[in-house]
């Protein structure tokens, strides 16, 4: 809250409140409201990318070893990961402090 | 160059030759009574060729509104035209293009709500979208119908507004009656007109994003920067009627007055009706009444000191509302008013009557009376800050 109350007035704001720059939402960090956040088991998961395809957020991404991993600045903790995995590999747990 | 030609015609045609010398490039819109005639006859220009423009005949006035956005973001130069139900249905999309700074023009023939169905005229469905954020002027006429729907052209898409603009006319008694109109030339409208250039538009080649979502952060800081151009764009549709005189001789303001100077009760009110207004006041001077009138032309942004100027040194203010706004304190014009007076030193007192719902007349027989009831009501105070007139108390 700090950075905007900062830098946008009335006066200030865009005209229209249109966004001047194309595709800027990539740098809007939509995970900090997360209240709770998925775990892999790499003993459990096969690789078969089902988290990576209904993650609604496209917070995941293959590493190089085949694994997949979850970009904490986009995911949103809603649990469709773990929901779909087929093997149970995936955990939601809390977000603490 | 061709000069202006003075017609017989109906005011609904004259609004739309209007929108047509506007060389308008695109017209979504879905007919209803008793707005209809105007956008019959545009789809009919449209289809002659005679302005090259689109007419999108939408499948709901949601729909027709939403398009207005589209294409007013798109850089095109955007009308429609809608009543009641209408106005209605185009609710949740009338209060975005004004803070998204589009400049759409409307015209509104103003008719009553449901329920009862009624088709006639009164103001209560451009009372209930008062707060949309768009310029809002009242016709009282067919020349002004024509003429502020040019200036309304004229002042959204200048710049420094960029602000969408309803033209209101009283459905009807306006919309449908025949009229001496003096309509201007292609020449003299493009005098007037500049082609519309954007600051910003939708174009693929340079995209922006329109309509974002607006966190806590930065929700007030964009309601106040929409509400900062409204009130600012009063200047700018000064300038525009300022302009419009010069070059053809006829002269717009805020507040319209008719024998206010010494008048000790004014009656204040909007469109169509204040025609028969003048006649009442008329009337009432001739027998040595001092009565006068006032009539609101732009109503958003309000113009206050206007107004305090044109009510001038009256004691008495009776405000006609067409609107009835069940359980409130009083009318929607009546409320302005008292909220403008209050606590200035040497207000009038101020009384309200609300009148012609659903195409109900308003005669010059009621204007006296409510004359002469706000002279009773001077020297004693009613118990309601308003009045219903000519209703049957049986």
């Amino acid at each position: 809250m700090a950075d905007t109350d900062a830098i946008v007035g009335w006066k200030t704001i865009t005209f229209g409140c249109h966004v001047m720059e194309p595709g800027s939402s990539a740098r809007f960090r939509t995970g900090d409201w997360r209240s709770q956040r998925p775990v892999i088991d790499r003993e459990k998961c096969i690789k078969c990318g089902m988290c990576w395809i209904y993650c609604p957020d496209m917070a995941y991404t293959q590493t190089e070893d085949g694994f997949f991993e979850v970009n904490m600045e986009y995911c949103k903790g809603c649990g469709i990961c773990a929901h779909e995995c087929p093997k149970d590999a995936i955990t939601i747990v809390p977000e603490e402090g | 160059m061709i000069m202006a030609k003075r017609v017989g015609i109906e005011v609904s045609i004259a609004l739309a030759e209007a929108v047509k010398l506007a060389n308008v490039d695109v017209i979504p819109a879905y007919p209803i009574t008793p707005q209809t005639h105007i956008v019959e006859h545009l789809s009919e220009v449209v289809a002659n060729g005679e302005v090259d423009a689109e007419f999108v005949p939408v499948e709901s006035e949601h729909a027709a509104m939403s398009c207005c956005c589209g294409s007013s973001a798109a850089g095109a130069r955007t009308f429609t035209s809608t009543s009641s139900q209408g106005l209605l249905l185009m609710s949740e999309i009338l209060f975005i293009p004004g803070p998204m700074r589009l400049p759409i023009v409307m015209a509104v023939a103003n008719r009553a709500l449901s329920a009862p169905i009624s088709i006639w005229n009164d103001h209560q469905d451009i009372m209930s979208q008062r707060d949309i954020g768009w310029i809002q002027t009242f016709a009282e006429n067919g020349q002004e119908a024509f003429d502020l729907t040019l200036h309304a052209f004229r002042v959204a898409e200048d710049r420094r507004v960029s602000l969408p603009v309803i033209v209101n006319i009283d459905g009807f008694t306006l919309s449908h009656v025949v009229e001496a109109v003096e309509l201007l030339s292609q020449e003299e409208v493009d005098q007037y007109l500049p082609p519309f250039k954007p600051r910003y538009r939708l174009d693929p080649r340079k995209p922006i994003t329109m309509g974002p979502v607006g966190i806590p952060e930065v929700y007030s800081e964009a309601k106040v920067a929409h509400n900062e151009a409204l009130k600012a764009s009063r200047r700018v549709i000064l300038q525009g009627w300022k302009e419009f005189a010069d070059l053809f001789g006829r002269q717009y303001n805020p507040i319209e007055t008719y024998r206010s100077e010494d008048a000790e009760v004014l009656l204040i009110t909007m469109g169509s009706i204040s025609e028969t207004a003048m006649t009442a006041v008329d009337t009432m001077r001739d027998k040595g009444q001092k009565a006068g009138l006032a009539r609101i032309r732009l109503w958003r942004p309000f113009p206050g000191p206007e107004f305090r100027k044109a009510a001038g040194k009256a004691k008495i203010l009776a405000v006609v509302d067409r609107c009835l706004p069940p359980g409130a304190i009083c009318g929607p014009v009546g409320a302005e008013l008292r909220s403008l007076f209050y606590k200035v030193p040497g207000a009038p007192k101020i009384f309200n009557f609300i009148a012609g719902l659903g195409g109900r007349d308003v005669t010059v027989e009621r204007f006296e009376e409510m004359v002469d009831k706000s002279m009773v009501f001077a020297r004693k105070r009613p118990k309601e800050l308003y009045e219903v007139i000519g209703v049957r108390e049986k």
